[in-house]
């Protein structure tokens, strides 16, 4: 059974919130404290992309008297709570005190940190509101909330009623009381949203998405600045927090939105002023390509404890040299990384880009955002045909790389353009594409990954580490290497569905209804 | 989920004080808690402050499905909820005996509280009846309040043999002394020897005293208005080994 609750806001300056509510009841309830209020410290939690809110939940972590406490609440009555003392922010959810709250927030927050999105102080009192028989009927919470950022005001306080099992009526009866008083509004406004409002902010405001809202007769100009002007926003989101190194997602969605712009600038440099897309090509190039090391070594790392699980004839510590090796040179790849991020190059092309496309105006003559789409899609859909369709068993890796590249392009493409398709058919494409794309990543992770161990190997023989060592390397490597061989050999069958009749059927519809 | 009946075949010897003060214990200790007052007499719902009224009567939560579901009240203590009694639950017997497999009733009804609850404490009316046998199919463990008495302590036999002669699942059974007066030589050396001789009885005993009586006044649980008396720290005792016997 859900928890059946009303909340409100109490306005009104002139009369206590106790001395309001108890009028508002008498004589019919009464008004009885629970416990002595008290002052918390209330920090709202969630990751960068609001995982947690996205899956209808609130998180808290809340300090005071006694020990420090995480609270997780859901939107259906859920709420775990535990003690949590100590825990600096942000923090993985791997890193929390073992039970049902850490692997309820690890399925859902994965790789992502949870870092702080709002904090506030809050005064908070708690009365039972009884019926003639002296029976609590309901739960009554008021909340002085006042965030926590230099000028801030307090928020009006918050009465929050919660009904006891059983007593619903009596608790409808109690909120309709309540809100005929001077001062009391109903309120849907959750304390976070609220605390949020105050700084100009909502919360959910991010997303990795490139959710342009496009229209089909605009100039394809204006519409590919939107895009970019999109990637670019996405891009500076994730600086700061790629250089704070707080999870390895600030990173990947910095080097996605570095990629989809390169991508943007190649198939549509004909539709931007001359020599605008030369002129910047080479300056995202810079950035993609010092964003590699990084993010590469995050892939290994990541996978790193599934690989060694699966070691045949090696003990997973054996592998502790080759990790803490891999871990060093992931420290001094993103030292390296958030100092180009610092520079000034850096600060100097993301303003001069900026720039670039808010000066962008229409062209006299020029294609329509449809039809550009359609010929951009048609092309690189094309050249994946084309260029798979040459790739045999004896292809060197070379060939595969470049038409996971090609693959990329197409993806980012449909991605753009999105608002100008028919949802189920963009689905459609997507899935299409997709399962050729794990194919063709997954060889491609690999061969990295036997490259970095080959390279692990012959440096670490050089500092002497122990033999055991070196042999479970090379135990990962034969599994490393077995999984790039069933890539390969999967990768015909995957292209052959992507290059069947029904899925070059999908994509013809896509490009007809988008140049439609 | 467990499932801890209240029981004794002789009536007034503490069986509904140590259900409230029990349940209020397993609550605090944050477990979730149901207690169901299946006695006409309405004495747990009354200390609890909850009208002794069910929608349909016992005919009604017999037959199941969401009938139980809409007579649960929450209590004012956080994870403890009640099924409050009705005056025709004194018909239980007649209305169990009307349905099919009627000593295997009560169990199956409680079956799909199992995600909502840890505890379901039952306190059951004295006497031997068909509701007493359906009571026993459905406990984990069966607290059996005995005043230390030699006339009480028959009665235990009685009910212990009761439970070994029941068909199919028999539940554990768990006595301890109650309403003991540290100024009688009898009870004071049956409470010290009985826990001593036999497995099936507590260390723990609840005193006779006015604190307890004084519940009904109060309408709460001694184990609240009252958590540092002696009576409060009785059945804190008891509860530890319960608990110890249940988890």
């Amino acid at each position: 059974m859900g928890v059946h609750t009303h909340d409100f806001a109490y306005t009104d300056g002139e009369r206590p919130v106790s001395q309001a509510v108890r009028e508002a009841l008498a004589p019919r309830f009464s008004v009885v404290p629970a416990a002595r209020s008290r002052t918390l410290r209330r920090t709202w939690l969630d990751t960068f992309d609001w995982r947690l809110r996205r899956a209808g939940l609130t998180l808290e972590y809340v300090t005071g008297r006694g020990p420090a406490q995480l609270v997780l609440c859901g939107t259906a009555g859920e709420r775990i709570t535990a003690v949590a003392n100590g825990t600096r922010w942000p923090a993985l959810a791997e890193g929390l005190p073992g039970g049902p709250l850490r692997d309820r927030l690890q399925g859902l927050t994965s790789v992502r940190a949870l870092l702080p999105a709002a904090k506030a102080a809050s005064r908070v009192a708690q009365f039972r509101l009884c019926n003639a028989d002296a029976k609590t009927v309901a739960w009554l919470t008021v909340d002085c909330l006042h965030p926590s950022r230099p000028g801030a005001t307090g928020l009006p306080a918050r009465l929050s009623l919660t009904a006891v099992r059983g007593y619903r009526g009596q608790t409808d009866r109690i909120a309709r009381c309540l809100a005929a008083q001077p001062g009391v509004f109903p309120t849907t406004l959750p304390p976070l949203d609220a605390v949020l409002a105050t700084a100009g902010q909502a919360p959910g405001g991010y997303t990795n998405k490139v959710d342009v809202d496009l229209s089909a007769a605009m100039p394809a100009r204006m519409a590919l600045a939107a895009v970019l002007l999109r990637l670019l926003d996405t891009l500076e989101a994730n600086v700061a927090g790629t250089i704070r190194d707080i999870d390895t997602e600030f990173l990947h969605d910095l080097r996605v939105s570095v990629r989809r712009t390169r991508t943007a600038l190649k198939l549509g440099a004909g539709l931007l002023p001359e020599g605008l897309a030369g002129e910047y090509r080479p300056a995202f190039k810079w950035l993609g390509d010092l964003t590699t090391p990084t993010r590469d070594l995050d892939v290994h790392l990541l996978t790193f404890a599934a690989g060694a699980a699966g070691l045949t004839s090696a003990s997973p510590a054996d592998l502790e040299p080759f990790h803490h090796y891999l871990a060093e040179r992931r420290a001094a790849e993103q030292r390296r990384l958030a100092r180009a991020l610092r520079s000034a190059r850096f600060t100097t092309l993301t303003k001069a880009w900026r720039g670039a496309l808010t000066g962008l105006t229409p062209p006299r003559r020029g294609p329509d955002a449809a039809h550009a789409a359609a010929r951009i899609i048609g092309d690189a859909h094309r050249r994946i045909l084309t260029r798979g369709g040459a790739i045999s068993a004896g292809s060197p890796p070379e060939k595969l790389h470049d038409l996971r590249k090609r693959c990329k392009e197409l993806r980012y493409a449909l991605e753009f353009f999105a608002s100008l398709h028919d949802p189920a058919s963009h689905r459609r494409a997507v899935r299409e594409l997709k399962g050729l794309q794990d194919c063709l990543g997954t060889y491609q992770d690999c061969q990295v990954q036997l490259a970095e161990i080959r390279e692990a190997a012959a440096d670490l023989l050089a500092i002497g580490v122990p033999a055991t060592a070196l042999l479970a390397m090379g135990d990962l490597a034969a599994h490393v290497g077995e999984r790039e061989r069933r890539a390969r050999s999967e990768f015909s069958g995957r292209f052959a569905a992507f290059a069947s009749r029904e899925a070059r059927a999908d994509f013809a519809v896509l490009a007809a209804g988008a140049g439609a | 989920m467990k499932i801890v009946a209240t029981y004794n075949i002789k009536g007034g010897v503490g069986k509904t004080a140590a259900a409230v003060n029990l349940s209020h214990l397993a609550a605090r200790d944050g477990l979730r808690v149901l207690l169901a007052d299946l006695d006409p007499q309405a004495a747990a719902s009354y200390l609890f402050r909850v009208r002794p009224r069910v929608k349909g009567g016992g005919t009604a939560l017999i037959r199941g499905g969401a009938g139980l579901d809409r007579a649960v009240k929450g209590t004012d203590f956080a994870g403890l909820d009640l099924l409050p009694a009705d005056f025709t639950f004194r018909n239980l017997d007649l209305i169990l005996d009307a349905t099919k497999k009627p000593a295997q009733r009560l169990a199956r009804l409680l079956r799909p509280l199992t995600t909502s609850y840890d505890v379901v404490f039952i306190d059951c009316p004295p006497g031997i009846s068909l509701l007493s046998e359906a009571v026993l199919h459905a406990a984990d463990l069966v607290l059996a309040p005995v005043i230390p008495t030699t006339l009480s302590l028959r009665t235990l036999d009685q009910l212990t043999e009761f439970i070994r002669g029941l068909d199919g699942h028999k539940p554990a059974v768990l006595a301890f002394c109650s309403m003991t007066d540290r100024r009688k030589r009898l009870h004071k050396e049956i409470t010290q020897r009985l826990p001593a001789e036999r497995e099936d009885v507590a260390a723990a005993a609840i005193p006779a005293l006015s604190v307890v009586e004084q519940m009904a006044v109060q309408r709460s649980p001694v184990t609240a208005f009252a958590p540092r008396s002696a009576a409060a720290r009785a059945y804190a005792a008891l509860w530890d080994e319960v608990r110890a016997r249940l988890f």
